[in-house]
């Protein structure tokens, strides 16, 4: 459904932009339909900036993002991305900032409806946004008509993932959704998102954590610098890190029941085989990936 | 016994009236403890670690007590504090350096620092350069400057700056909150060390990231909306918790590797009460799954089992 | 701008209950009636629009015109005295009022839309659009203004206010323009504005419906200094003869008292309804800014 190709980006700092920061290296990646994907990486990892360019929001300065076989990063003019948008949506990290203050938050709900639902009727629309509320579990007594400062990050996080159900989605990119929440409301987000997931939503869970990020997801993609170091089925990646970068990200995160003492012993104890990780020649900057097992993929090594 | 606090409240003050921040925290901190400090947003965890080294403008010490190695500190004087603090309490912030100048070099600024608090700094620059190595720093970084350093680099330089007089007590405020896991492990293990090394007595680590807390921390202290849940040592309050909010908190969290197909773990319903008008009795029992009648009275924090308190009527009896 | 604490209609609104279920216009007029700073901003502004608007109906002489006895001070005749030529100061005020505010609307007007407009445009377009348009800007900058002015008037034929007007207008925008651009490129970058792109909204809805509403106060005071400029520059005009041949202005009044030294001589009536009359009028609509931002902002409502 959704394909990344070669895609790069590349942005000019400093001053007269003349130096170069490569924020995306050479990613390939494949979304399908009722599959979520989470791209997991540090700060500076480039995943953040891999969501952008799928909705739209930034270029790529190279490759190619399709969606259902049309070319994302060619669509001319305001109608053409509109369509996009009927399909595609996001959800970002701070739920307070993606909220306008001086509005009441519902608003968002009027966006939707002024843009692509001109003609409907208010009983019908009303119907409409009651049900994406109960299929997002709000209670509408509580969060209609209040201002976002009045409600909390999990009940806003909420509130939007409700406003992308209002239009006909496909593919949902979001990008650290929870991070900005409490332990407490964090794993409803979750679950409402492998609720999507079981409805047929395609999923982009872009996150920073690493015991976040496989709890909802089919498959993971573990990026560093702008590359991917690992990917494969979310599974196989935990259980068998393949990749020195995810091996080593692994063993720093901390565990719940397992201190990190106990995970060093682990890996004394039995320490992974290696694979041959790609290489490429200096200079070059491609980041080719190598199928170690079915579906899992390694990359090359930056460190 | 290092840090002992009694009874403590501490309200903010607003227009609207005052918000109950820390209303009747009790718990001791053996020396030599690491005690974490665990809560969501707005539960009194950061207003804790700022009570024991400075109030705000905007804070008023209401009651309690605070003792320190046995002598009562005098919390809500800003200026008798100043004895207390750096010297036997420090604070590591969440975004220590980001505030600091970024014209001045990093040796520099710790001679400020001391010079402020009347030491020397020449009969403490070889131990400086000692614990900057120790925590992994080649020392040249006094010559530099903040912005010269990464996120990682920087917390450890606050790290072996806020420790340098050896204070009894070490706060850290989600001092790792903002670096990255790898970072934040090296981090993590260099201020365990520092306590190993009798740098630090002992150490308050607040954060919202229990399973960090568990890497570290000796004990746990839970917090909810401004009162103390429950304290065990680390692996009580993971594997064997009482407090129904410790129980649910920590059900609500995923284990590395575990996926919705193993079976989905459940949040806790509702949102914490706002402390502007706390509700009387038990303040979790909205949420709580198993409260009743009792709980309309304040469960008192009791020891259930040697070095493991709770404050509810379930447990204990 | 947010620690507007303790302000008298702030702390009144708190505690009134909010309105259910009203439409927004008539809730943001719920705490407008309430704000104190508003309305006493208002109604000097007011004010003084109708005493420039009505008064000059009353009079029925030219308010140049040599109508009463010299050096008068106020009397029951002559409400504010006569000058040393015995002119009426009052016809002369309530006129000036009145050329005042044209001058101020026209000129303030101009330079704030051509302003709002280029720094909305570069500071969320961005790129090569935003390098253009600064360029611009700081072109007409570093235009010494009042010399083109001066140049400018002196080959027209035409002198009045509206020409004026135009010219000031037209120099003085690149103030407002920096402004707004550096707040603009600051909320460009919000989720919020991201997610109205995802909305499906034109560039033109969100800048006036997302973005200039979070500034509505900074706009409103950027007006204001617009408006005050565009009044003292005319003034500036009229002292060295460029002013409208055959009209008065607070200004013209000012700098004629000044030059027939009615400081000196004692004639405080002369130089006194001028000069507190503009003060009144950049002064109110300074309170009124204040009132707004409380009105608009709803976090400041609720402290």
């Amino acid at each position: 459904m959704l394909e990344l190709s070669h895609v790069h980006k590349v942005y000019r700092v400093g001053a007269f932009g003349g130096a170069k920061l490569r924020a995306v290296r050479d990613v390939n990646l494949v979304v399908e339909p009722g599959e979520v994907v989470s791209l997991i990486g540090e700060s500076g990892s480039g995943k953040s900036t891999i969501g952008k360019m799928v909705l739209g929001l930034t270029k790529p300065s190279q490759g190619s993002i399709t969606f259902e076989g049309k070319d994302v990063t060619s669509l001319r003019g305001f109608g053409e991305k509109k369509e996009y948008y009927r399909y595609v949506q996001g959800v970002f990290q701070d739920p307070f900032s993606s909220f306008n203050p001086i509005f009441k938050a519902d608003r968002v709900f009027e966006l939707i409806r002024s843009s692509y639902f001109p003609g409907v009727a208010d009983a019908d629309w009303r119907k409409k946004v009651l049900d994406v509320m109960d299929t997002v579990r709000l209670d509408p007594d509580n969060v209609l008509n209040k201002y976002p400062h009045q409600l909390s990050g999990g009940q806003l996080q909420r509130l939007l993932i409700a406003r992308a159900l209002l239009l006909d989605i496909r593919l949902l990119v979001a990008d650290e959704i929870i991070s900005m929440l409490d332990a407490s409301t964090r794993i409803d987000v979750l679950n409402l998102l492998a609720d999507l997931k079981e409805r047929g939503l395609g999923i982009l869970f872009v996150t920073h954590d690493l015991s976040l990020g496989n709890y909802v997801s089919d498959r993971s993609v573990i990026l560093h610098k702008g590359a991917i170091a690992e990917m494969g089925p979310t599974k196989r990646v935990f259980d068998n890190p393949l990749h020195p970068y995810s091996r080593h990200l692994l063993s720093c995160v901390p565990q719940l029941h397992r201190t990190w003492a106990e995970v060093d012993a682990e890996l004394a104890a039995d320490p992974p085989e290696d694979v041959e990780l790609p290489v490429v020649a200096e200079g070059d900057d491609s980041a080719p990936l190598v199928e170690a097992e079915q579906g899992h993929f390694v990359g090359i090594d930056q460190s | 016994m290092t840090l002992r606090v009694n009874d403590l409240k501490v309200y903010y003050q607003t227009l609207r009236g005052d918000v109950h921040a820390l209303d009747g925290v009790s718990f001791d901190l053996a020396d030599g403890e690491i005690m974490g400090l665990a809560g969501e947003s707005g539960c009194g965890k950061t207003t804790l670690g700022k009570s024991l080294i400075r109030l705000d403008n905007r804070m008023r010490h209401i009651d309690g007590t605070v003792e320190l190695d046995g002598e009562k500190l005098p919390i809500s004087d800003d200026d008798a504090m100043n004895r207390y603090r750096y010297h036997e309490i420090s604070l590591i912030p969440q975004y220590a350096m980001s505030a600091l100048n970024p014209t001045r070099k990093i040796g520099r600024m710790i001679n400020e620092l001391l010079k402020a608090r009347g030491v020397k700094p020449a009969t403490i620059a070889d131990e400086l350069r000692r614990r900057l190595e120790l925590v992994g720093l080649d020392p040249e970084v006094l010559d530099r400057f903040p912005i010269e350093l990464s996120g990682g680099m920087k917390q450890r330089v606050v790290m072996v700056m806020s420790t340098l007089l050896d204070p009894s007590l070490l706060i850290a405020d989600e001092a790792t909150s903002a670096l990255d896991v790898s970072t934040q492990r090296s981090v993590v293990e260099s201020m365990v060390e520092f306590r190993d090394r009798g740098f630090i007595k002992s150490m308050i680590f607040v954060t919202h990231d229990i399973s960090l807390v568990y890497q570290m921390a000796d004990t746990v202290m839970v917090m909810y909306a401004g009162r103390v849940a429950e304290k065990a040592p680390a692996a009580t309050i993971i594997n064997d918790p009482q407090h129904p909010y410790t129980k649910m908190l920590i059900g609500a969290l995923p284990e590395v590797g575990s996926t919705t197909d193993e079976g989905r773990l459940e949040g806790i319903p509702g949102t914490p009460p706002g402390l502007l008008n706390p509700p009387t009795g038990c303040r979790f029992k909205a949420r709580c799954p198993i409260a009743s009648e009792e709980c309309s009275e304040t469960p008192p924090l009791v020891e259930i089992e040697p070095g493991h308190w709770a404050a509810c009527w379930k447990t204990g009896r | 701008m947010t620690n507007v604490s303790g302000a008298p209609g702030a702390a009144d609104s708190g505690t009134a209950p909010e309105p259910v279920a009203e439409r927004k216009v008539s809730e943001t007029l719920h705490f407008a009636r309430r704000n104190p700073k508003l309305l006493i901003g208002l109604s000097i502004v007011l004010g003084f629009l109708v005493l420039g608007l009505v008064g000059p109906l009353f009079i029925d002489h030219d308010p140049n015109e040599y109508v009463g006895p010299q050096t008068q001070s106020p009397n029951g005749e002559y409400w504010f005295g006569t000058t040393t030529f015995g002119q009426d100061v009052w016809a002369q005020f309530v006129y000036g009022v009145r050329s005042t505010f044209i001058i101020g609307f026209l000129g303030g007007g101009i330079a704030f839309i051509l302003g709002t407009t280029v720094g909305f445009v570069a500071g969320y377009k961005g790129g090569i659009i935003d390098e253009i348009l600064n360029m611009i800007t700081n072109v007409v900058l570093v235009l010494p203004a009042l010399v083109v002015l001066i140049v400018a008037v002196a080959y027209l034929d035409v002198k009045g206010l509206f020409v004026q007007g135009l010219f000031i207008g037209l120099t003085s925008w690149p103030w407002a323009a920096r402004a707004v651009r550096s707040q603009a490129l600051t909320l460009a970058n919000r989720d919020y504005v991201d997610l109205a792109r995802l909305s499906g909204r034109r560039t033109w809805r969100i800048i006036t419906s997302e973005m200039a509403p979070n500034m509505s106060s900074y706009l409103v005071m950027s007006f204001i200094l617009m408006f005050g400029g565009a009044v003292l520059i005319a003034a500036g005009l009229d002292f060295i003869g460029l002013g409208p041949s055959n009209g008065v202005s607070l200004g013209m009044m000012l700098e004629s008292a000044m030059q027939w030294s009615a400081l000196q001589l004692g004639m405080w009536w002369w130089f006194l309804p001028p000069g507190a009359g503009i003060t009144a009028i950049v002064g109110s609509m300074y309170i009124l800014n204040v009132g707004l931002d409380e009105v608009f902002n709803p976090k400041l409502r609720e402290l």
